[in-house]
């Protein structure tokens, strides 16, 4: 097994963004579960750092965390980790996927079917 | 709270599909031509967290790859969100692809007729997963034609397996083939309303 390995110091940027963490605070967070705003836009006095604020501000209308971090050029471990933080202190709300055990309800299919005969 | 009144806004629920195939079967592309915007990169960084992840000295010693994922979305109304994700091409990521199938809907296999032999891998994992999915033959310029009743022998596809031809940069045939998955899908999986326990 040969792994491909480098120094590169996009990896440490991630890092120093969430300062050493790896795992959210709360919630595990799919790359499609869709987080969303609640409340005012976050001020000073929530302490948060830059990367915090443009995730508030993406969330202004329903986004995913794998689109969050393809508008942040940042991976989605990192995105979770500070959505996490959001979360925590109720800037955003978030909704999880669907467990594979809901997949039997007909009224999901026949609305993605509406939804792509209607593209 | 200040903002009572627009404080509890309903999420749509995000559904997703695979789009899989070997490398150049045109995932990507057909990704980005049903999408409502140009494909999306997202990465996903896997480091050895065996390392104290608070001892910035040990960075550079960690073993880390980066597995890029291309999707698009699809809003679907106000209560649902598709989202397609091309799945990284490496066996090597298999555990990359345990997480994007957890709850997807189903899988769209792309089949390059040059190198048929590329998309076994993920046949295999659908199957073995139980996931549903079709098998779209994506006709490029020059490749070898052949009859579907022989794509499906060479695949060893069971005839319950709905396989089609499709022109992936195409929109309208992408859409075709989402709407073959979906209601495959619909056939092995949905109950009809009022009967699920």
């Amino acid at each position: 097994m040969t792994h491909e390995e480098w120094v590169d110091p996009e990896i440490v940027r991630p890092y120093v963004v969430t300062r050493g963490r790896t795992e959210p605070v709360r919630g595990s967070f799919d790359l499609i579960s869709l987080a969303v705003a609640v409340g005012g836009p976050p001020g000073p006095e929530a302490g948060l750092d830059p990367e915090h604020l443009s995730i508030a501000r993406l969330c202004r209308e329903p986004i995913s965390v794998a689109e969050i971090a393809a508008r942040l050029d940042l991976p989605a471990g990192t995105i979770r980790v500070l959505l996490g933080d959001l979360f925590d202190q109720g800037f955003v709300t978030v909704q999880d996927p669907q467990p594979e055990v809901d997949m039997q309800d007909e009224k999901m299919y026949r609305a993605v079917l509406d939804g792509l005969r209607s593209l | 709270m200040v903002f009572g009144r627009s404080d509890r806004r309903r999420l749509p629920t995000a559904i997703k599909i695979l789009i899989a195939g070997g490398f150049g079967a045109g995932k990507t592309t057909m990704v980005g031509s049903v999408s409502e915007t140009r494909p999306l990169r997202t990465e996903e960084t896997l480091t050895d967290r065996s390392t104290g992840v608070d001892d910035i000295s040990g960075v550079e010693a960690k073993r880390t790859t980066t597995v890029a994922m291309d999707f698009g979305r699809i809003t679907m109304g106000d209560d649902y969100m598709l989202y397609l994700f091309g799945t990284p091409g490496q066996e090597r990521f298999w555990f990359v692809w345990d997480e994007l199938a957890l709850g997807a809907l189903g899988a769209v296999i792309l089949a390059d007729t040059r190198r048929l032999a590329d998309c076994f891998p993920s046949v295999d994992y659908f199957e073995r997963r139980g996931t549903p999915f079709v098998v779209a033959v994506n006709c490029f310029e020059g490749s070898p034609v052949y009859e579907l009743d022989e794509v499906r022998l060479a695949l060893g596809l069971d005839p319950s397996i709905p396989l089609v031809l499709c022109d992936a940069r195409k929109r309208d045939s992408s859409r075709e083939v989402l709407i073959q998955l979906v209601e495959h899908a619909m056939k092995l999986r949905a109950q009809p309303v009022g009967t699920t326990s």
